[in-house]
């Protein structure tokens, strides 16, 4: 059991868009933008406020690639890998990343919850190529070494 | 209505659904894998795809019959396609088939022997996954799992549970209970639908044939066997006996070749639930109290009632189900030392149904602190133990049940069918047992194949109200509108599965519509061929009520409490 | 303040006109997601700081005020990212177009340009010896044909008084007053405007289709989840002209009778879905969305949606169920979108792009819409030019336009030492253009025949340091992560198909591998469930056909042209230039390299595992890549 103020951030999030069903994501949207992930305690309380089953909202939640289950970093990264960024070899400023954080494609969060790094389709800044996105911002023409430069000085502002 | 050509031949059709039904009517039996006439179309296996005379290519479930389309079923590119789709199903598939308890009726393995698949150049990369043995009543195996949706499906369109879902997406995609929990802690009502709906070996039954086959092999027990009456219009196929006909009399003979001590007709104890689910509507009805009565044959049901509806767990009838009543009254009886001859007793159940596997482990199914049921068995098990046995079902002499239990009524043994337990309880309160007062009640519009029947019968100057019904899905409707105050009913009669135990979660598949209709109407003519029709005319019963067990009737045909929790 | 009429919206716009003509100069700072990157964002605030104190000056309009009225603006994409951050200085006719504007530059651009009428030149956009002032002469945007675009970068995304000052909502006002909804029907479909999205399926007979249902409840959805990799047409419309993607909606409510619209945003735009929510806001607050819109009998509501993170919602059917917020799994048609879309009712599902022609061809008419662009496939389009290009960003041209005048004329052709080898247009659905393409008309007819498709317009250049089978592989990777899993042949299907190009680019592909390639990409493209399904094979059927030799060199030779193809790089050692220190050796992480000081050393190409970094450590360049 969580503690009571989840319940009730829940409950404004659910009054925000109606408790229906098909507010489920907008609903799952919001309570991962408060938590930058979804407690999996809520899911139940959410599918049962709003009328469907604890599988449904489940079925739905990991669907979709931006719900995630696992607590994330305070800054998520997401490098860009659509295909201007791509051709434009977005690989190394990945592996610059996992290397510096100690990170992999298992592994996303580091373990002082600092930095998520995961891949993005597409940010639509293609022709900034290659792009990253640190939570909203949006870091153009990155190179592994700007990269890290970037994470380093999150580093020093993070702790 | 019109007129298409289906591989170069005229096929009129009129009303059909889709195009697969024509080219199925055709005579074609164009391979499926996720395709169900009663579940929704998905349109995910993409096996029934047909080409028209120009080239183009789409899926028949999903394509509305037109007149004067031109379609071909089985060209070579269609062929060629359609064993890739397989050989890409196996790649992915846990292919233990000489093992799977599914061998034999797995519907992949059928088409990939159909379309000649004999080589998988594909490796299987998925992780293995653990196999779910949380529950009493079904084994969820996600290695032999297809995706094909059926199970999701059942689970929520027919039987309104939905604890199955999809999960994840891509090569990810997985069918499992919320964050994968252990089916045992969901919402399911065990009703094993999702087993007879599953093509491969992902979801089967949770076989108990292992413990029947030692205690037949201990010389200290006395295995004793209560036979439901679905399932003895359901057994005969497997051994080459025509659709439907009712072999109750040989599924006796062979028990007792196998070694059973006694063999019992749970028509029989379906008389006793009549006596007193009777008594306690008309008491209700008396009182008006706790109506709608709800009757509470039906494990599934119960549970159902339990987890979504537990306002009204008061409104469910506190009679033991048939297999309970039964159980309990065998297990008192050879209590008895006189009775038991130095030997213990275990009661084997053989249902239609896979939650009478947890019924028989639910808290209120012991009395004197001992299981009443000790093992509940599926036909589909019965089956496979005959099989084993190799003794030749189809050859045995019919034997009758033994005593002091051996007898049910007409009334009894309809139980089987959707509609069968107002009937039965209908011809005890009903004053007459005439064929015109009989046929009055078969016809109040109780029988049939519909999931929501409703009748109105005139009993003591007042309209008792009822409602029959049949599905999971289609009672949470009606329990929904009861709730609201929409509807009013005295009685209602819920079945878990649709048509009734007939086409119970433990039936042998695959079952369509053909089989339904004969197993109906087994039951049905064995009731017609009877002549004890009314339960309180059982000559048992009197027996029972005054002999024995005089004043025991209570502890051990109701429930001490509404409880669904079962031990492990 | 409620426009409760038709003369209430008019006398509206004349207020906006005058107030926009009352500026004397506005600074226009481009603010969409590639120049925000850049850092506009600052330009802007220090810019607004600078011209705040300024005496004379005021950034407030009142009319017949004495001080010179300043405007600083944020615009949408002004198109030409990749010299970001840009501003623009307006004064009256005259456009000074400022690219590459840092922080340090606004004292100065105040100071010179606003108050004097002075241009930087080290500002200014340079080809060659040729620096442009006016942004409509640089060649990249003068070639363009702007009709969508039209409004991005001129003017304030937020504000409704400079939509309506440049001619918003004179479609609507048209269409309520003086057409009955059968007549914009008859419009759209006399346009012959397609569907922007992708298929290009007649706009106007969907919307004929909608209007003639039984089902009176219906419903406008607005298709804005652009997930193909390498495009951002649709985010820089939303971002950039939000106004004129919610007429064209509202357009589209009237023609068919829906009083509800949805906008379904994909999840990584969230700037669009800010400026929207904005653009939405002042319309209700103006009565221009709402109940009884003007005062007249039309009535319409606007939703905004947000995607999850699933490119399968692009796909109608997956995108409502998304809107239903349930799984975005297409479903089997029929019932087509058009019968049974959104809520199981009647629904126009058309993408941001469809939605914003819309309002220029109700005010202009059908005749001149298919006065541009081709016959089959009238308009323009947009496209997002990226990759090994000199000019990469957002533009706009006729149907029927040639790859030669988008890559070369408009995009300024290769960067310095590429050369042209493909172009990849349509994404993950579409295929490559190569050099015998390049003077070919470009629209959705002609494309299709190419084993391509327009899609929704992402199109990236590539030189020859791009390796096809790389590219083929990437796309698989890409449909392969986003199939949703419900139907075998893309679940399936793609999976295997991604496996064997991986073992194709690891160096251990046969011959076989290729006709597997082919079976599967056969089977998929006639048995998938959706259109996204049917389509994924396309990059590899398409790069096996024009671009076979390279598949074969990977396996045959294991040679990879381009040098991307990591296992197949050899990395050797000139002894010209080794000056024999052992660096290299000692990086070595699998010993693979042996020598003698001061003696050349050698790289043993059966140990070596290509991490390069003996290369990263030699100071002398004696490391090279064979491929």
């Amino acid at each position: 059991m969580l503690e009571q103020s989840y319940y009730q951030n829940v409950d404004r999030i659910i009054e925000t868009y109606g408790a229906k069903p098909s507010s489920l994501i907008p609903v799952l949207q919001d309570i991962q933008g408060i938590y930058r992930y979804l407690p999996g305690e809520l899911l139940g309380y959410v599918a049962q406020k709003i009328g469907i089953t604890e599988t449904k909202a489940y079925s739905v939640a990991t669907f979709y690639e931006n719900f995630s289950f696992e607590a994330k970093g305070k800054y998520i990264i997401k490098v860009c890998d659509g295909t201007a960024c791509h051709v434009r070899k977005s690989t190394p400023i990945l592996e610059a990343l996992y290397k510096e954080l100690g990170l992999s494609k298992k592994k996303h969060t580091t373990d002082d919850m600092l930095f998520t790094v995961e891949t993005v389709s597409c940010l639509g800044a293609c022709g900034l190529a290659p792009a990253m996105m640190v939570n909203d911002q949006v870091h153009p023409a990155m190179t592994p070494e700007s990269a890290l430069e970037l994470v380093r000085q999150l580093k020093e502002e993070g702790v | 209505m019109g007129i298409m050509t289906i591989d170069g031949r005229r096929v009129e059709f009129t009303d059909e659904r889709n195009v697969l039904t024509v080219i199925r009517k055709a005579g074609i039996d164009i391979p499926t894998l996720c395709y169900h006439s009663e579940l929704s179309t998905f349109g995910a296996c993409r096996l029934c795809t047909v080409e028209d005379d120009r080239g183009r290519t789409f899926a028949s479930c999903s394509e509305e019959p037109r007149d004067g389309m031109v379609i071909y079923t089985n060209s070579a590119k269609l062929r060629k396609y359609r064993k890739l789709i397989v050989e890409l199903l196996l790649a992915a598939h846990c292919r233990d088939c000489t093992t799977c308890v599914k061998s034999g009726e797995c519907a992949l393995q059928t088409l990939a022997h159909r379309l000649g698949v004999l080589d998988v150049r594909f490796q299987n990369t998925r992780e293995r996954q653990p196999l779910d043995f949380s529950s009493p009543a079904i084994v969820r195996d996600p290695n032999k799992c297809i995706l094909c949706g059926n199970c999701v499906r059942v689970c929520e369109e027919i039987q309104g549970v939905g604890v199955l879902g999809f999960t994840h997406r891509g090569t990810d995609a997985c069918v499992s209970p919320a964050f994968n929990k252990p089916i045992a802690t969901t919402d399911c009502v065990n009703c094993g639908q999702c087993r007879v709906y599953c093509p491969t070996g992902a979801i089967t039954i949770r076989t108990h044939m292992d413990q029947v086959w030692d205690a037949l092999a201990d010389p200290n027990v006395r295995v004793v066997a209560q036979i439901a009456p679905a399932v003895r219009v359901a057994v005969g196929e497997a051994f080459g006996l025509p659709r439907g006909e009712n072999a109750i009399g040989k599924v006796v003979a062979v028990l007792h070749r196998m070694g059973f001590d006694e063999v019992f007709d749970t028509a029989y104890s379906a008389d006793l639930t009549i006596m007193e689910e009777a008594a306690e509507f008309m008491g209700r009805l008396k009182e008006g109290k706790n109506l709608p009565l709800l009757t509470s044959c039906c494990p599934a049901w119960v549970k159902f009632v339990g987890d979504h509806f537990p306002d009204y767990q008061d409104n469910v009838s506190t009679c033991r189900s048939p297999q309970g009543m039964f159980s309990a009254v065998i297990k008192e009886y050879y209590r008895d030392p006189q009775n038991a001859g130095g030997k213990k007793t275990m009661v084997v159940s053989v249902m239609p149904c896979t939650a009478k596997k947890m019924e028989s482990k639910r808290n209120n199914s012991f009395t004197k602190g001992e299981q009443d049921t000790d093992v509940v068995i599926t036909t589909t098990e019965l089956i496979r133990m005959i099989k084993n046995s190799g003794i030749a079902f189809d050859k045995v002499e019919s034997e009758a049940c033994d005593m002091p239990f051996g007898i049910g009524s007409g009334g009894g043994v309809i139980f089987g069918v959707t509609g069968g337990v107002t009937e039965a309880a209908l011809r005890r309160m009903v004053k007459g047992h005439d064929k015109a007062t009989l046929d009055a009640i078969a016809n109040s519009g109780i029988r049939g194949d519909e999931g929501i029947k409703e009748a109105e019968i005139p009993y003591e100057g007042k309209t008792v109200k009822i409602c029959v019904v049949n599905g999971l899905g289609n009672a949470k409707k009606v329990m929904e509108q009861v709730r609201a105050g929409e509807k009013e009913y005295d009685l209602i009669e819920v079945m878990a599965c649709r048509r009734g135990c007939i086409m119970g979660g433990g039936q042998p598949i695959p079952a369509g519509p053909r089989h339904r209709a004969a197993r109906a109407k087994g039951l049905y003519d064995a009731d017609g061929s009877m002549i004890i029709k009314k339960s309180d005319e059982n000559p048992l019963m009197d027996v029972f009520y005054n002999g024995y067990f005089k004043g025991k009737a209570h502890e051990l045909l109701h429930n001490p409490e509404f409880d669904t929790a079962w031990r492990d | 303040m409620r426009l409760e009429n038709r003369e209430a919206l008019n006398k509206c716009r004349e207020e906006a006109l005058q107030q926009v003509a009352s500026y004397d100069c506005r600074i226009l700072v481009c603010s969409g997601t590639g120049c925000i990157a850049t850092g506009s964002e600052k330009i802007y605030r220090e810019l607004l700081e600078l011209c705040r104190d300024l005496p004379g000056v005021t950034l407030e309009f009142a009319p017949h005020d004495q001080q010179a009225h300043v405007g600083v603006k944020k615009t949408g994409c002004q198109g030409f990212c990749e010299l970001g951050p840009l501003v623009r200085i307006q004064k009256g006719q005259e456009v000074i177009q400022y690219v590459k504007v840092k922080e340090e530059d606004c004292q100065e651009i105040v100071e010179r340009t606003v108050l004097s009428d002075e241009v930087l030149e080290r500002l200014l956009y340079k080809k060659g010896q040729k620096a442009y002032t006016h942004p409509e002469e640089i060649p990249f945007i003068a070639k363009q044909t702007r009709i969508v675009l039209e409004n991005c970068g001129k003017f304030e995304a937020e504000s409704l008084d400079e939509y309506l000052a440049a001619g918003g909502f004179k479609a609507l006002e048209k269409a309520l007053f003086t057409m009955t909804p059968q007549e914009v029907v008859e419009v759209v479909d006399a346009s012959g405007l397609r569907g922007r999205g992708g298929g290009g399926f007649p706009c106007g007979r969907k919307w004929k289709q909608v209007s003639r249902q039984p089902e009176k409840e219906r419903y406008v959805v607005c298709n804005g989840d652009e997930g193909d990799p390498g495009a951002f047409m649709d985010g820089s419309v939303m971002e950039g002209d939000p106004y004129k993607l919610l007429e064209g909606m509202m357009l589209a409510g009237y023609a068919v009778s829906s009083s509800e619209g949805y906008i379904y945003v994909r999840a990584e735009y969230p700037l669009s879905v800010a400026r929207l929510r904005h653009a939405i806001g002042e319309l209700e607050a103006r009565g221009l969305l709402g109940d009884k819109i003007l005062g007249t009998d039309f009535s319409f509501h606007l939703h905004i949606n947000r995607g999850a993170g699933a490119f399968v919602c692009g796909e109608g059917s997956a995108l409502t169920a998304s809107i239903e917020g349930n799984r975005g799994m297409p479903r089997v048609k029929p019932p087509r979108t058009v019968e049974k879309g959104l809520w199981e009712k009647p629904t126009v599902l058309n993408n941001v792009e469809t939605y914003a022609n819309v309002p220029k061809i109700l005010l202009n008419g059908a005749e001149w819409f298919r006065g541009i662009g081709t016959e089959g496939s009238p308009g323009t389009k947009t496209f997002s030019l990226t990759g090994a290009i000199e000019n990469t960003g957002l533009i706009e041209v006729p149907m029927g336009s040639t790859l030669r005048q988008i890559i070369f004329d408009i995009g300024g052709g290769l960067k310095e030492g590429s050369e042209f080898k493909a172009v990849q247009i349509g994404g993950p659905s579409g295929g490559c253009l190569t050099t015998q393409h390049l003077d070919e008309p470009l629209d959705f007819d002609s494309v299709k025949k190419f084993n391509a498709i327009v899609g929704s317009g992402g199109m990236v250049v590539m030189d020859q340091h791009t390796c096809m089978v790389e590219v083929a592989r990437f796309f698989m990777s890409f449909t392969q992560r986003e199939s949703c899993g419900k139907c075998v042949p893309c679940r399936e299907g793609t999976k295997r198909m991604l496996e064997i190009l991986e073992k194709i680019v690891a160096g251990e592909g046969e011959l076989e591998d290729l006709d597997r390639l082919e079976e599967l990409a056969a089977m998929i493209q006639s048995m998938a469930l959706c259109g996204l399904g049917k389509s994924a094979p396309l990059p590899v059927l398409s790069t096996l056909k024009v671009f076979r030799k390279e598949y074969e060199e990977h396996i045959l030779e294991k040679k990879c042209e381009a040098k991307v193809c990591q296992a197949m790089r050899r990395f050797i050692i000139n002894p010209a230039f080794c000056k024999g220190c052992g660096k290299c050796a000692k990086n070595c992480p699998v010993g693979a390299i042996t020598g003698r000081r001061k003696e050349s050393y050698h790289i043993d190409n059966s140990i070596c595992i290509k991490c390069g970094a003996c290369k990263d450590n030699c100071a002398f360049d004696a490391v090279y890549i064979e491929a």
